[in-house]
């Protein structure tokens, strides 16, 4: 009997010091593939399919505008806004947005700097074309159109 | 007694809890990047005065218009399915001078996209993306590649950027431009 009691007792506890470096396992790959979230977005982002897509190559040299309808629509309405940081703006902010992004690159990558675009899929092309027209301005003229990438079948 | 049993041990049972805590504070404050899209350059502000005062030849030019509805004209006629699309970039750009109608040279050859206002954004980027597809695909042509494959050319790699840069010569030995020229648009629509 007390062989017995002795037996189960010391199969009772399961070793878990292996666990912290499971949990610690996926800690890593979170941390390594996602990006910490800059800006608080305000407006739908729902991307357009496309098949020809390019990565960003350096992302110190990309800068983000967000266009859509915005998601308190009671608060904002449904006409689709621009948001650039954490504010909405209207096409002509976007000159002393560029600049300022400029200025925070290095002399010789100014002029390469990348405006990513990240337009929703229900937008109309005319605040798209009002804020390419303030790019203009601002001579940011590398521009990219975040999209995801569209399924082969579809 | 007990202290000559096996050797001590640190107590790392709470370990996996801070790491769980770790864990959820990256899940939740992070995204995945999304940072994949077409690019394209704009071109530059036009001076105020002497606007379109370089004429191109008009065969050199492909015209694509979309109106508020997002219907299609491709060189003044009507396109109802955009996959019809690359095909006749494509013949349009690698004509070098056969077809009258068509490019004297692929370098002098533009695509010219203008848009309404009132045209959809998920219209203007799929039309784009057939426009840049049609020169993808000529340039995948070019050193043997699928599109696909093409698209992944890492241009680290000396040797895919070899390929990336032989792709854009032309078999006249000069350079095909990816010359899409995105037009002022026009006020109609809302």
């Amino acid at each position: 009997m007390s062989k017995f009691k002795k037996k189960s007792k010391a199969s009772q506890d399961i070793p878990t010091s292996a666990l912290p470096d499971i949990i610690f396992m996926l800690l890593f790959f979170f941390m390594t593939t996602t990006t910490m979230r800059t800006d608080d977005i305000k407006v739908q982002q729902r991307f357009p399919a496309a098949t020809q897509l390019s990565k960003i190559e350096k992302k110190s040299l990309v800068s983000y505008i967000y266009v859509g309808a915005p998601k308190e629509t009671s608060r904002f309405g449904t006409e689709p806004v621009i948001q650039i940081n954490d504010v909405f703006a209207e096409p002509k902010d976007l000159i002393l947005y560029v600049a300022k992004e400029k200025d925070k690159l290095a002399d010789y990558e100014r002029d390469q700097i990348t405006m990513a675009m990240k337009v929703d899929k229900e937008a109309k092309m005319g605040i798209v074309t009002d804020v390419q027209q303030s790019l203009k301005d601002a001579n940011a003229l590398k521009v990219l159109y975040t999209s995801i990438q569209k399924r082969k079948d579809s | 007694m007990a202290r000559d049993r096996g050797t001590p041990e640190v107590n790392a049972g709470s370990m996996a809890d801070i790491a769980f805590l770790l864990l959820i504070f990256f899940l939740v404050t992070t995204t995945i990047a999304s940072d994949k899209g077409v690019s394209l350059r704009l071109p530059p502000k036009a001076p105020d005065t002497q606007q379109n005062e370089v004429r191109k030849n008009e065969r050199n030019i492909f015209k694509v218009l979309v109106n508020s509805s997002d219907r299609v004209l491709v060189n003044n006629e009507p396109m109802t399915d955009l996959n019809e699309l690359r095909p006749l970039v494509k013949e349009f750009v690698m004509n070098y001078g056969r077809d009258p109608k068509l490019s004297e040279s692929p370098k002098d050859a533009v695509v010219s996209f203008k848009a309404d206002r009132g045209t959809s954004y998920a219209t203007y980027i799929e039309i784009l993306d057939n426009l840049k597809g049609a020169y993808n695909e000529i340039y995948a042509a070019n050193v043997g590649l699928t599109v696909e494959q093409y698209l992944k050319l890492d241009r680290k790699k000396p040797r895919e950027k070899k390929m990336y840069e032989d792709s854009k010569i032309g078999r006249d030995g000069n350079k095909i431009p990816m010359s899409i020229s995105i037009a002022d648009p026009t006020k109609s629509g809302s």
